[in-house]
């Protein structure tokens, strides 16, 4: 029992359990998931279909935090990769061919990794700091974003582009295919070459770990680039999902969500050992909690402060020195004799899957 | 190493500079629209108007922004200096702050929120420059500071909507969501109360309401949750077109005919949501006409040659059912 309180994705998980309580009791159908029209549809469907773009954004910016980074402009490549994307199809004299389509995510991807590749060039070719370096793209990245819709929300009507919003792949709704399919491969190569355990060793000492051999600084770029080509990938499903690119407000604050979202998952911001599996719990939670406002009809006046009190209850419950005192409170009361383990550094707790990994 | 330091410094500052060159153009182009004359340039019978926007926040807005840049021409007497304020109020007060030392001959702004206007507009009245308020009205007690405020009323618009509803649906015992714009705008004030007071009386019902803050994307995720939480929803009604057009998506996905399973009223009528009445996947559209430009034009003239104008200028807004969209459509402006 112990042991599972004390597991680093207790809290996030709890927190999750708990929303997806709250709506089965408001509604008590909210957990069914039936077949229509050939796929699976209902709440649960939705959160991982609304999950999709944060993960995508998330997954970037824990790589970007491990190496004791932070990618501001996440949301701003967002709006750029809708931009070019919608564009480009609205200008095409067929938007209903694939080839027209292939070529606007080709485009939009193409562009977002060079805006990685920027940032990434900023921060360890320059050695400007993480957080001014992205900031330049965060408010110069929606001006380009304007710059190429005009000014205006672009639409379209494209079947083969809107498949990434609204289609089903196997009953799955396809962003969420995707999404969770990038996060596999990453997981998968992050975790199981010495990749995870460079990156971290990266984030903890970047001078102490180029002495001995690790390429920190191809490191650091290789993480700025993935960050704004995973943006990218959100941005295309946003877009693709009201089939609109709107400059102004498509992954408007996705860099605070997906900060928060490696955050509730236990990933500290001083870098060094990351958590992707929390990365996606926190996500999760966003989404989920996100859809809890309208199910459980919050008015729209205290919704800002309702997600305050979830966040701040998550992260306290997640915090270190919180869960300490709690233990420590827990002790006093069964008046348990005093135990030997080193209970001051809960944050150092050997944890075998990320020690070990590579 | 001093030198590398230099270096780096200067490399960073360089592709900061033409990063930051490269995003500002698009705002540029806006705002140095002609080099007019700056006193008294009226004189030549040039008007030179000083423009805040809000944004380019909707469809709607930018078929507004159209009608001011389209009306406002060199050909018809204007200087026209545009500004996009990106939603934000200080951008606006910068904006109005400058057209106040560029001495323009009226300052023309549609305010972000309709508080905390007074300072600034003293200024500007200080200087002797006509104000005045295009689309949505400020809240300050002291009414000498604006000329007119051109705009639609937007508890009307509320109310026609409603008043479609109670004549449509009456007596079926309709149960109806609402999907809110951006909390606190006045036009999302006003269209809730005016849709309120319209249904009272009638047996429909509004089961639940939430902020889909006037985006498509919103509007869609937050009709999602209503169909999640309520099995018996007959009636949406939308604050604006493109939270209709969300909620749309969403009505879709759960396997759902928009328009039929659940009948979809909004408010605006611009291209697209008139496309989707025509289809039959929208009910009901009141128009918020945002073609302003021409009345602004004229208000404006009027204020330079000292003539009387009316404090409040209410645009004419049309109503259209799926019959009157598929005739209206060919011919639409915006």
């Amino acid at each position: 029992m112990r042991d599972v309180l004390r597991h680093h994705l207790f809290w996030p998980v709890a927190a999750l359990v708990a929303l997806l309580v709250a709506n089965t009791v408001a509604r008590p159908g909210f957990l069914a998931v039936t077949v229509r029209d050939g796929h699976l549809f209902g709440a649960p469907i939705d959160i991982l279909r609304t999950t999709a773009p944060l993960l995508l954004v998330a997954l970037g910016m824990t790589l970007v935090i491990a190496t004791r980074g932070i990618d501001l402009s996440v949301g701003a490549v967002v709006a750029v990769s809708g931009a070019v994307a919608l564009s480009h199809i609205a200008s095409s004299p067929d938007p209903e061919s694939p080839v027209t389509v292939l070529t606007a995510i080709g485009l939009a991807l193409a562009l977002c990794l060079v805006l990685g590749v920027w940032n990434g060039f900023l921060v360890s070719a320059l050695g400007i700091q993480p957080i001014i370096a992205t900031l330049i793209l965060m408010t110069a990245g929606r001006g380009v974003a304007m710059l190429i819709t005009g000014g205006m929300i672009t639409t379209v009507n494209s079947a083969p582009f809107k498949v990434l919003g609204s289609g089903f792949w196997l009953g799955l709704p396809v962003a969420a295919v995707i999404a969770f399919g990038v996060f596999a491969v990453v997981a998968f190569v992050v975790r199981r070459t010495a990749l995870g355990m460079l990156l971290e060793a990266t984030g903890i000492n970047p001078a102490a770990s180029r002495l001995s051999g690790v390429r920190s600084r191809t490191l650091t770029w290789t993480v700025y680039t993935a960050s704004g080509l995973f943006a990218g990938l959100a941005g295309l499903l946003i877009s693709a999902d009201t089939m609109a690119a709107d400059a102004n407000n498509a992954g408007l604050f996705i860099e605070l969500d997906a900060i928060l979202a490696v955050v509730i998952g236990g990933t500290a911001l001083s870098g060094g050992k990351f958590n992707l599996s929390g990365t996606l719990v926190g996500a999760l939670v966003i989404a989920t909690l996100e859809r809890t406002v309208t199910v459980l009809g919050i008015s729209p006046l205290v919704t800002p402060l309702f997600m305050a009190l979830v966040v701040i209850a998550v992260t306290l419950l997640q915090s270190p020195r919180m869960r300490e005192r709690l233990t420590a409170a827990r002790r006093r009361q069964v008046m348990a004799p005093p135990e030997p383990q080193p209970a001051a550094r809960p944050d150092s707790t050997p944890d075998s899957t990320e020690v070990k990994a590579g | 190493m001093a030198r590398t330091t230099l270096t780096r410094t200067v490399l960073a500052a360089v592709s900061a500079a033409a990063l930051f060159a490269l995003g500002a153009c698009s705002s540029d182009a806006g705002t140095q629209t002609g080099g007019g004359g700056e006193t008294g340039a009226a004189d030549d019978g040039v008007i030179t108007l000083g423009f805040s926007q809000v944004g380019a926040e909707s469809g709607w807005r930018a078929a507004n922004t159209k009608s001011i840049q389209d009306t406002l021409t060199t050909e018809n007497g204007f200087d026209l200096k545009f500004s996009d304020a990106q939603q934000k109020q200080e951008n606006q007060i910068q904006a109005i702050r400058s057209y106040i030392t560029q001495g323009v001959d009226v300052i023309a702004f549609s305010p972000v929120v309709e508080t905390g206007w007074d300072a600034v507009l003293q200024e500007a009245k200080a200087a002797g420059i006509p104000v005045i308020l295009t689309d949505r009205a400020v809240d300050s007690s002291d009414e000498t500071l604006y000329e007119s405020f051109i705009g639609s009323d937007f508890v009307k618009e509320g109310e026609m909507a409603g008043e479609w509803a109670v004549e449509q649906y009456d007596g079926e015992g309709y149960k109806a969501v609402e999907l809110q714009g951006t909390t606190g705008a006045a036009p999302a004030i006003d269209r809730k109360e005016g849709f309120e007071s319209a249904i009272e009386g009638s047996d429909i019902e509004i089961i639940d309401s939430q902020t889909g803050n006037f985006t498509r994307a919103e509007g869609k995720t937050v009709m999602e949750g209503f169909l999640n939480a309520h099995d018996d929803i007959d009636l949406v009604f939308a604050h604006n077109d493109d939270m209709g057009l969300g909620a749309i998506e969403a009505i879709e996905a759960a396997g759902l005919t928009p328009g039929e399973d659940i009948k979809i009223i909004t408010i605006d009528a611009v291209k697209d949501g008139m496309q989707a009445l025509a289809d039959g996947k929208i009910n009901y559209i009141v128009e918020c006409n945002p073609l302003l430009g021409p009345d602004l034009a004229e208000i404006a003239e009027k204020v330079i040659a000292g003539e009387e104008v009316e404090k409040r200028i209410v645009v004419k807004d049309e109503a259209f059912d799926q019959e009157a969209a598929v005739e209206a459509l060919p011919t639409r402006e915006y």
